[in-house]
């Protein structure tokens, strides 16, 4: 479990993240959403370490971030996994070696185990027969599976992914979406979400965080954002004519 | 005061290369491929470079030989001289920070933009060190580099005044011999080795703190090889200074 608690960050002048509070569960999908420019990005990166909020905390587990050693807080970084926009495999290394590459580094593993753990990830995403292709060779979605291969080695406790469907044709991006709950719930993991996705926020969306201009203006699950008044979510959400009609549907259905 | 941050930063990023080492056993391919692409993938333009500036140095010290009491033996004594001194460690250095630098630059800012870095760090890995110090180490070769490039520099020399008619062989080969100064070569190969050590960590700078896209990782590389002369150059004329003066 992730806890957050009136976390702020700025760059310089400019103050993104406004005093954020919430939690994500363990086990869940957690999902992020809001218009560009709304810090969600910013607030990923905080949840990765990557940025240092002004004040606030995070605490992983009942382990506050800010408190950790710089030991302890790389400890805690080989406890994350993540998935990047653009799934940031390595281009000089063939996709075995994107996803062997954190045993390597981080576990006093033989060969023969590490292989033994890259082929049972590699086949749990469904890419069996990509071992010596490079990133280059294969397509985006092949690349997302294999960045999720890459961010479960390890078995993580933390799952980020920010906005692993984007640039994704819709079936793929159902594919996707579907394998990281499937994962978070085999391997009860707490996922972190960062999406602008609508598909995912109705198929996937166990909590939904709804960030705006870095405050949070609503949380809920996805059969809650349906009935959900907060205009500002409302307006996100039901922005195309699509979902604005099965809005409706579900409404009038309920009465 | 942008300048003396940078310059800050650099310093930083040199101390943090140097922390929390990745294991042996991943950095030792790292360090031999960038020895393979940073060092025998140069050899072919410091062999091609050294060989025509030898020549060149040959025929202009031919050319401006016009009072007679002057032994001919000087061709051979003034390339050497030039060879060893500057063009081998100077000249070759400034190349290389365009070809070398550019390449360090262009793929650590592709690293940076295409989020491979971030990557690395989410993970744990101290990613100066794993991106940087196999640069640093396959650079310590350099001499060697630049060892090649005195022998063809002054081969060159020899090939062109010779065969150009300026001067016998018997003359050059004196001249090459005359009033040797062993030390002149050590003083080279100091200077060769800390030119490597800016040519390895002054483009890895730019390319690692870079912000945009992918057109400015190529301003980046642009950026990085005026300051990498910028520093070769001052570094070359406090050293003569400090070794020679």
């Amino acid at each position: 479990m992730i806890q957050v608690n009136d976390l702020h960050k700025s760059f310089g002048e400019n103050k993104i993240l406004k005093g954020v509070t919430t939690s994500f569960e363990k086990g869940k999908t957690n999902l992020i959403i809001g218009q560009s420019g709304s810090g969600k990005t910013v607030f990923l990166k905080c949840l990765l370490g990557l940025f240092e909020p002004e004040t606030g905390y995070i605490c992983y587990d009942d382990r506050t971030y800010s408190s950790l050693s710089a030991d302890e807080k790389r400890d805690l970084r080989q406890e994350m996994g993540m998935v990047f926009q653009g799934s940031a495999l390595f281009d000089s290394m063939t996709v075995e070696g994107n996803v062997m590459f954190p045993l390597e580094m981080f576990t006093k593993q033989s060969k023969s185990e590490m292989q033994d753990r890259v082929n049972t990830v590699l086949k749990r995403v469904n890419l069996d027969n990509a071992h010596e292709k490079y990133p280059a060779e294969i397509s985006g979605g092949m690349q997302k599976r294999v960045a999720i291969a890459r961010a479960i080695v390890m078995n993580p406790k933390y799952l980020f992914c920010d906005e692993p469907n984007s640039g994704l044709d819709p079936k793929t991006a159902i594919l996707i979406d579907n394998l990281i709950q499937e994962i978070t719930e085999e391997y009860d993991i707490t996922t972190v979400i960062n999406t602008h996705d609508m598909n995912s926020v109705m198929e996937i969306g166990q909590k939904i965080l709804f960030l705006k201009n870095g405050h949070k203006e609503w949380e809920g699950t996805n059969k809650e954002i349906f009935k959900t008044d907060n205009e500002a979510v409302t307006d996100f959400v039901y922005s195309s004519e699509l979902f604005k009609k099965v809005r409706q549907m579900y409404i009038e259905e309920r009465n | 005061m942008n300048y003396l941050a940078s310059i800050g930063s650099y310093f930083i990023m040199i101390r943090e290369v140097f922390k929390k080492p990745t294991k042996w056993r991943i950095m030792k391919p790292l360090i031999l491929k960038e020895i393979d692409e940073l060092i025998f993938g140069s050899l072919g333009i410091i062999i091609f470079i050294s060989f025509f500036i030898g020549g060149v140095v040959s025929i202009q010290t031919a050319l401006n030989i016009t009072n007679p009491l002057i032994p001919r033996n000087l061709i051979g004594f003034a390339t050497r001289q030039s060879v060893i001194l500057e063009f081998a460690p100077t000249f070759t250095s400034i190349i290389m920070a365009g070809k070398v630098g550019s390449y360090i630059t262009s793929s650590i800012g592709t690293m940076r933009v295409t989020e491979q870095i971030d990557a690395l760090e989410v993970m744990g890995v101290n990613s100066l060190n794993y991106l940087v110090f196999p640069k640093i180490i396959a650079l310590l070769f350099y001499p060697f580099a630049i060892a090649i490039a005195m022998n063809v520099g002054i081969f060159g020399g020899w090939v062109a005044g010779v065969f150009g008619g300026f001067s016998t062989s018997a003359d050059f080969v004196e001249g090459l011999q005359l009033d040797f100064i062993a030390y002149h070569v050590t003083y080279s190969f100091i200077k060769s080795i800390l030119f490597a050590l800016i040519i390895a960590t002054i483009p890895s700078y730019h390319g690692y703190y870079m912000k945009g896209g992918a057109l400015e990782v190529g301003k980046a590389s642009t950026t990085s090889f005026v300051w990498t002369s910028v520093a070769i150059i001052i570094t070359n004329y406090i050293l003569t200074q400090l070794l020679l003066g």
